[in-house]
Protein backbone atom coordinates (compact mmCIF):
# COMPACT_ATOMS: atom_id res chain seq x y z
CA UNK A 1 0.00 0.00 0.00
CA UNK A 2 2.80 2.27 0.60
CA UNK A 3 5.54 0.12 -1.64
CA UNK A 4 8.65 2.25 -2.64
CA UNK A 5 7.97 2.62 -6.45
CA UNK A 6 4.23 4.35 -5.38
CA UNK A 7 5.32 7.46 -4.31
CA UNK A 8 6.03 9.32 -7.88
CA UNK A 9 2.82 7.08 -9.04
CA UNK A 10 0.53 8.24 -6.76
CA UNK A 11 1.57 11.70 -6.72
CA UNK A 12 0.54 11.90 -10.48
CA UNK A 13 -2.46 10.45 -10.46
CA UNK A 14 -3.44 12.46 -7.91
CA UNK A 15 -2.41 15.62 -9.99
CA UNK A 16 -3.81 14.14 -13.30
CA UNK A 17 -7.06 13.41 -11.65
CA UNK A 18 -6.90 17.23 -10.24
CA UNK A 19 -6.51 18.89 -13.78
CA UNK A 20 -9.08 16.71 -15.19
CA UNK A 21 -11.55 17.62 -12.90
CA UNK A 22 -11.41 21.31 -13.20
CA UNK A 23 -12.95 21.15 -16.73
CA UNK A 24 -15.47 18.38 -15.23
CA UNK A 25 -16.55 20.21 -12.33
CA UNK A 26 -16.92 23.61 -13.97
CA UNK A 27 -18.98 21.68 -17.00
CA UNK A 28 -20.98 19.82 -14.13
CA UNK A 29 -21.90 23.05 -12.08
CA UNK A 30 -22.84 25.21 -15.34
CA UNK A 31 -25.05 22.36 -16.55
CA UNK A 32 -26.75 21.90 -13.09
CA UNK A 33 -27.41 25.93 -12.82
CA UNK A 34 -28.56 26.20 -16.22
CA UNK A 35 -31.03 23.06 -15.56
CA UNK A 36 -32.56 24.08 -12.59
CA UNK A 37 -35.88 24.96 -13.88
CA UNK A 38 -35.41 21.28 -15.91
CA UNK A 39 -38.54 18.94 -15.18
CA UNK A 40 -38.53 15.49 -14.77
CA UNK A 41 -38.59 14.07 -18.69
CA UNK A 42 -36.32 16.89 -19.28
CA UNK A 43 -33.45 15.95 -16.59
CA UNK A 44 -33.55 12.42 -18.24
CA UNK A 45 -33.58 13.51 -21.50
CA UNK A 46 -30.59 15.29 -20.86
CA UNK A 47 -28.74 12.43 -19.17
CA UNK A 48 -29.64 10.28 -22.27
CA UNK A 49 -27.11 12.53 -24.61
CA UNK A 50 -24.21 10.58 -24.80
CA UNK A 51 -22.09 13.72 -24.32
CA UNK A 52 -23.67 14.17 -20.99
CA UNK A 53 -23.77 10.51 -19.87
CA UNK A 54 -20.10 10.27 -20.75
CA UNK A 55 -19.11 13.64 -19.28
CA UNK A 56 -20.59 12.25 -15.68
CA UNK A 57 -19.05 8.98 -15.95
CA UNK A 58 -15.82 10.39 -16.59
CA UNK A 59 -16.57 12.61 -13.30
CA UNK A 60 -17.61 9.99 -11.14
CA UNK A 61 -14.25 8.32 -11.96
CA UNK A 62 -11.68 10.76 -11.33
CA UNK A 63 -14.10 11.99 -8.20
CA UNK A 64 -13.80 8.99 -6.09
CA UNK A 65 -10.28 8.11 -7.39
CA UNK A 66 -9.18 11.40 -6.54
CA UNK A 67 -11.39 12.03 -2.95
CA UNK A 68 -9.75 7.86 -2.42
CA UNK A 69 -5.94 8.90 -2.86
CA UNK A 70 -6.52 12.43 -1.06
CA UNK A 71 -8.14 10.28 2.05
CA UNK A 72 -4.92 7.55 1.58
CA UNK A 73 -2.28 10.86 1.87
CA UNK A 74 -4.45 12.26 4.88
CA UNK A 75 -4.62 8.47 6.88
CA UNK A 76 -1.03 7.81 5.92
CA UNK A 77 -0.11 11.43 7.71
CA UNK A 78 -1.91 10.95 11.05
CA UNK A 79 -2.55 7.28 11.72
CA UNK A 80 -0.08 5.87 13.23
CA UNK A 81 -1.60 3.04 14.25
CA UNK A 82 -0.19 -0.03 11.71
CA UNK A 83 -2.84 -1.97 12.09
CA UNK A 84 -5.19 1.14 12.03
CA UNK A 85 -3.79 2.53 9.13
CA UNK A 86 -3.84 -0.22 7.20
CA UNK A 87 -7.45 -1.02 7.83
CA UNK A 88 -8.75 2.58 6.61
CA UNK A 89 -6.72 2.15 4.24
CA UNK A 90 -8.65 -0.67 2.54
CA UNK A 91 -11.99 0.33 3.92
CA UNK A 92 -11.35 3.92 1.95
CA UNK A 93 -10.47 1.84 -1.13
CA UNK A 94 -13.37 -0.38 -1.30
CA UNK A 95 -15.78 2.35 -0.09
CA UNK A 96 -14.81 4.30 -3.03
CA UNK A 97 -15.14 1.88 -5.41
CA UNK A 98 -18.64 0.60 -4.52
CA UNK A 99 -19.75 4.35 -4.53
CA UNK A 100 -17.97 4.89 -7.95
CA UNK A 101 -19.36 1.82 -9.55
CA UNK A 102 -22.90 2.48 -8.10
CA UNK A 103 -23.03 6.32 -9.26
CA UNK A 104 -21.92 4.85 -12.45
CA UNK A 105 -24.42 2.05 -12.82
CA UNK A 106 -26.87 5.09 -12.24
CA UNK A 107 -25.68 7.14 -14.59
CA UNK A 108 -26.06 4.07 -17.23
CA UNK A 109 -29.04 2.57 -16.36
CA UNK A 110 -31.00 6.35 -17.21
CA UNK A 111 -28.91 6.68 -20.29
CA UNK A 112 -29.68 2.67 -21.64
CA UNK B 1 -4.47 5.34 18.44
CA UNK B 2 -5.06 9.41 18.75
CA UNK B 3 -3.50 10.32 22.25
CA UNK B 4 -4.89 12.58 24.01
CA UNK B 5 -3.74 13.45 26.87
CA UNK B 6 -0.50 14.97 26.19
CA UNK B 7 2.93 13.77 27.47
CA UNK B 8 3.94 14.74 31.29
CA UNK B 9 6.56 17.17 29.93
CA UNK B 10 4.08 19.33 27.43
CA UNK B 11 2.53 21.06 30.52
CA UNK B 12 4.36 24.27 30.90
CA UNK B 13 4.69 26.09 34.57
CA UNK B 14 5.28 29.53 35.46
CA UNK B 15 9.36 29.60 36.24
CA UNK B 16 11.49 32.26 38.32
CA UNK B 17 11.07 35.81 37.70
CA UNK B 18 14.53 37.69 37.65
CA UNK B 19 13.39 41.20 37.85
CA UNK B 20 16.32 43.94 36.90
CA UNK B 21 18.33 45.49 39.85
CA UNK B 22 19.93 48.59 38.33
CA UNK B 23 18.02 51.97 37.55
CA UNK B 24 18.01 50.74 33.90
CA UNK B 25 15.66 52.69 31.58
CA UNK B 26 15.84 51.23 28.46
CA UNK B 27 15.07 47.10 29.85
CA UNK B 28 13.72 44.20 27.90
CA UNK B 29 11.70 40.84 29.30
CA UNK B 30 12.91 37.79 28.23
CA UNK B 31 10.52 34.59 28.90
CA UNK B 32 13.14 31.22 28.36
CA UNK B 33 11.96 27.80 28.16
CA UNK B 34 13.79 25.76 31.10
CA UNK B 35 13.72 22.04 31.20
CA UNK B 36 16.68 20.03 33.31
CA UNK B 37 16.51 15.78 32.87
CA UNK B 38 18.24 15.49 36.28
CA UNK B 39 15.30 15.99 38.50
CA UNK B 40 11.35 15.10 38.11
CA UNK B 41 10.15 18.59 37.59
CA UNK B 42 7.96 19.59 34.69
CA UNK B 43 9.20 22.80 32.40
CA UNK B 44 8.95 26.00 33.55
CA UNK B 45 9.11 29.33 31.72
CA UNK B 46 11.73 31.49 33.52
CA UNK B 47 11.82 35.60 32.91
CA UNK B 48 15.23 37.82 32.94
CA UNK B 49 14.62 41.47 32.44
CA UNK B 50 17.81 42.61 31.13
CA UNK B 51 19.51 46.43 30.18
CA UNK B 52 19.49 46.51 27.09
CA UNK B 53 22.19 49.55 27.00
CA UNK B 54 24.81 47.26 28.47
CA UNK B 55 23.56 44.56 25.68
CA UNK B 56 24.93 43.26 21.98
CA UNK B 57 22.05 43.84 19.39
CA UNK B 58 20.84 40.19 19.00
CA UNK B 59 18.73 37.91 21.27
CA UNK B 60 22.05 35.27 21.08
CA UNK B 61 24.11 38.77 22.94
CA UNK B 62 20.92 38.72 25.31
CA UNK B 63 21.17 34.75 25.93
CA UNK B 64 25.16 35.05 26.49
CA UNK B 65 24.70 38.46 28.84
CA UNK B 66 21.78 36.09 30.96
CA UNK B 67 23.90 33.25 31.44
CA UNK B 68 26.91 34.95 31.99
CA UNK B 69 25.07 37.49 34.78
CA UNK B 70 22.03 36.30 35.89
CA UNK B 71 21.47 32.15 35.63
CA UNK B 72 24.91 30.30 34.61
CA UNK B 73 22.35 27.83 34.30
CA UNK B 74 20.74 28.22 31.37
CA UNK B 75 21.82 26.20 28.58
CA UNK B 76 21.71 26.68 24.69
CA UNK B 77 24.06 26.07 21.68
CA UNK B 78 26.22 28.78 20.00
CA UNK B 79 29.61 28.78 18.54
CA UNK B 80 30.08 31.48 15.63
CA UNK B 81 27.71 34.28 16.51
CA UNK B 82 27.37 35.35 12.99
CA UNK B 83 25.11 32.63 11.06
CA UNK B 84 27.46 30.23 9.44
CA UNK B 85 27.63 27.43 12.23
CA UNK B 86 24.02 26.61 12.62
CA UNK B 87 23.98 25.93 16.42
CA UNK B 88 21.73 28.55 17.90
CA UNK B 89 18.87 27.39 16.10
CA UNK B 90 15.86 27.94 18.52
CA UNK B 91 12.09 29.08 18.57
CA UNK B 92 12.14 32.72 19.26
CA UNK B 93 9.06 34.88 18.90
CA UNK B 94 7.61 32.28 17.54
CA UNK B 95 9.14 31.51 14.62
CA UNK B 96 12.58 28.87 14.14
CA UNK B 97 15.77 31.31 13.84
CA UNK B 98 19.00 31.58 14.41
CA UNK B 99 19.35 33.43 17.37
CA UNK B 100 23.06 35.48 16.64
CA UNK B 101 20.62 36.40 13.41
CA UNK B 102 17.54 37.88 15.22
CA UNK B 103 17.83 41.23 16.56
CA UNK B 104 16.16 41.92 19.51
CA UNK B 105 14.76 44.92 18.08
CA UNK B 106 12.68 42.92 16.00
CA UNK B 107 10.45 41.28 18.73
CA UNK B 108 7.77 43.66 19.41
CA UNK B 109 7.23 43.19 23.68
CA UNK B 110 8.81 40.28 25.70
CA UNK B 111 11.03 38.04 23.76
CA UNK B 112 9.61 34.24 24.36
CA UNK B 113 12.53 31.73 23.61
CA UNK B 114 11.71 27.88 23.02
CA UNK B 115 13.73 25.13 21.86
CA UNK B 116 13.24 24.39 18.33
CA UNK B 117 9.50 22.46 18.34
CA UNK B 118 8.63 18.74 18.19
CA UNK B 119 11.56 17.56 19.14
CA UNK B 120 13.16 15.87 22.43
CA UNK B 121 14.65 18.08 24.52
CA UNK B 122 18.22 17.50 26.42
CA UNK B 123 18.26 20.63 28.10
CA UNK B 124 16.41 24.23 28.30
CA UNK B 125 17.36 25.52 24.53
CA UNK B 126 19.26 22.33 23.16
CA UNK B 127 17.16 19.75 21.18
CA UNK B 128 18.31 16.36 20.56
CA UNK B 129 19.14 16.01 16.92
CA UNK B 130 20.92 13.00 16.60
CA UNK B 131 17.91 11.14 14.26
CA UNK B 132 17.79 14.60 12.21
CA UNK B 133 21.99 13.58 11.64
CA UNK B 134 21.28 10.09 11.09
CA UNK B 135 18.70 11.35 8.05
CA UNK B 136 21.22 13.87 6.73
CA UNK B 137 23.82 10.90 6.33
CA UNK B 138 20.99 8.68 4.65
CA UNK B 139 21.14 11.08 1.60
CA UNK B 140 24.97 10.38 1.50
CA UNK B 141 25.76 14.47 1.71
CA UNK B 142 29.20 13.87 -0.28
CA UNK B 143 30.34 13.51 -3.67
CA UNK B 144 30.30 10.53 -5.03
CA UNK B 145 32.07 9.98 -8.48
CA UNK B 146 33.59 7.07 -10.15
CA UNK B 147 36.19 9.05 -12.59
CA UNK B 148 39.19 10.41 -11.44
CA UNK B 149 39.59 13.95 -11.91
CA UNK B 150 42.81 14.99 -14.04
CA UNK B 151 46.16 14.22 -11.67
CA UNK B 152 46.63 16.84 -9.62
CA UNK B 153 43.77 19.17 -10.65
CA UNK B 154 40.17 19.80 -8.90
CA UNK B 155 36.86 18.87 -11.13
CA UNK B 156 35.59 21.54 -13.57
CA UNK B 157 32.60 22.91 -13.08
CA UNK B 158 31.35 25.49 -15.50
CA UNK B 159 30.04 29.20 -14.01
CA UNK B 160 26.63 27.96 -15.17
CA UNK B 161 26.74 24.76 -14.04
CA UNK B 162 27.89 26.24 -10.69
CA UNK B 163 24.95 28.36 -10.65
CA UNK B 164 23.03 25.60 -9.87
CA UNK B 165 23.69 24.94 -6.67
CA UNK B 166 23.52 28.54 -5.42
CA UNK B 167 21.02 28.66 -2.93
CA UNK B 168 21.50 25.10 -1.84
CA UNK B 169 25.28 25.13 -0.85
CA UNK B 170 24.64 28.11 1.75
CA UNK B 171 22.79 25.77 4.07
CA UNK B 172 24.21 25.44 7.62
CA UNK B 173 21.59 22.67 8.80
CA UNK B 174 20.32 24.61 11.88
CA UNK B 175 17.31 22.10 11.64
CA UNK B 176 14.86 24.96 11.76
CA UNK B 177 13.16 24.78 8.47
CA UNK B 178 12.79 20.92 9.35
CA UNK B 179 11.60 21.75 12.86
CA UNK B 180 8.38 23.62 11.56
CA UNK B 181 7.30 21.73 9.17
CA UNK B 182 3.91 20.28 10.45
CA UNK B 183 4.81 16.66 8.37
CA UNK B 184 8.01 16.54 9.42
CA UNK B 185 5.76 17.10 13.31
CA UNK B 186 3.71 13.93 12.54
CA UNK B 187 5.96 11.74 10.52
CA UNK B 188 9.65 12.52 11.52
CA UNK B 189 10.34 8.95 11.78
CA UNK B 190 10.15 8.52 7.90
CA UNK B 191 9.55 11.67 5.96
CA UNK B 192 13.26 13.11 5.75
CA UNK B 193 12.15 16.84 6.35
CA UNK B 194 13.48 20.10 4.04
CA UNK B 195 16.48 20.66 5.68
CA UNK B 196 17.59 16.57 4.80
CA UNK B 197 16.09 17.03 1.25
CA UNK B 198 17.72 20.04 0.01
CA UNK B 199 21.08 18.35 1.08
CA UNK B 200 20.03 15.57 -1.20
CA UNK B 201 19.11 18.34 -3.70
CA UNK B 202 22.62 19.86 -3.19
CA UNK B 203 24.30 16.84 -4.48
CA UNK B 204 21.82 15.90 -6.78
CA UNK B 205 22.39 19.60 -8.59
CA UNK B 206 25.74 19.07 -8.38
CA UNK B 207 27.76 18.58 -11.89
CA UNK B 208 30.26 16.67 -10.48
CA UNK B 209 28.59 14.10 -8.88
CA UNK B 210 27.42 11.35 -10.79
CA UNK B 211 25.60 9.00 -8.58
CA UNK B 212 22.68 11.34 -9.44
CA UNK B 213 20.14 8.47 -10.42
CA UNK B 214 20.81 6.46 -7.53
CA UNK B 215 20.31 8.89 -5.60
CA UNK B 216 16.83 9.84 -6.74
CA UNK B 217 15.99 5.86 -6.47
CA UNK B 218 16.56 5.97 -2.51
CA UNK B 219 14.43 9.17 -2.53
CA UNK B 220 11.42 7.60 -4.55
CA UNK B 221 9.60 6.91 -1.62
CA UNK B 222 5.85 7.85 -0.37
CA UNK B 223 7.27 9.19 3.19
CA UNK B 224 10.54 9.88 2.54
CA UNK B 225 9.83 12.31 0.02
CA UNK B 226 6.39 12.96 -0.47
CA UNK B 227 5.31 13.32 2.52
CA UNK B 228 5.63 17.25 2.09
CA UNK B 229 3.03 18.86 1.03
CA UNK B 230 4.19 22.35 0.07
CA UNK B 231 3.13 23.70 3.51
CA UNK B 232 5.94 25.93 2.82
CA UNK B 233 6.71 26.65 6.48
CA UNK B 234 10.41 25.22 5.44
CA UNK B 235 10.79 28.61 2.87
CA UNK B 236 9.13 31.28 5.72
CA UNK B 237 11.25 30.43 8.55
CA UNK B 238 14.98 30.23 7.04
CA UNK B 239 16.70 32.41 8.94
CA UNK B 240 19.00 31.93 5.48
CA UNK B 241 16.47 33.38 3.22
CA UNK B 242 17.03 30.15 1.34
CA UNK B 243 13.85 28.01 -0.19
CA UNK B 244 13.65 24.21 0.92
CA UNK B 245 10.52 24.45 -0.83
CA UNK B 246 11.76 24.82 -4.33
CA UNK B 247 14.49 22.15 -3.76
CA UNK B 248 11.99 19.25 -3.24
CA UNK B 249 9.95 20.48 -5.68
CA UNK B 250 12.76 20.27 -8.25
CA UNK B 251 13.44 16.58 -6.95
CA UNK B 252 10.01 15.73 -7.41
CA UNK B 253 9.96 17.37 -10.56
CA UNK B 254 12.99 15.34 -11.68
CA UNK B 255 11.02 12.01 -10.32
CA UNK B 256 8.58 13.11 -12.81
CA UNK B 257 11.05 12.94 -15.63
CA UNK B 258 12.60 9.62 -14.52
CA UNK B 259 9.42 7.60 -14.32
Amino acid sequence: MQSKSHGVVHWKLQRISAIAMIPLVIWFVSSLVLSLTNNYDQSVSWLQNPLNATGLVLLFGTLYFHAASGLQVVIEDYVHNEGLKIMSLILIKLLSILLGVLSILCVLKIYL
Amino acid sequence: MAEFALPKHSKIVKGIDYPIKSEAKNTKKINVYRWSPDDDENPRIDSYTIDLDQCGPMVLDALIKIKQEIDSSLTFRRSCREGICGSCSMNIDGTNTLACLKSIDDVKGDINIYPLPHMEVIKDLVPDLSKAYEQLTSVKPWLQSKSEPEKGKSRKQSPKEREKIDGLWECVLCFSCSTSCPSYWWNGDKYLGPAVLLQAYRWIADSRDENTEQRLEDLEDSFKLYRCHTIMNCTKTCPKGLNPAKAIGEIKKLQLERK
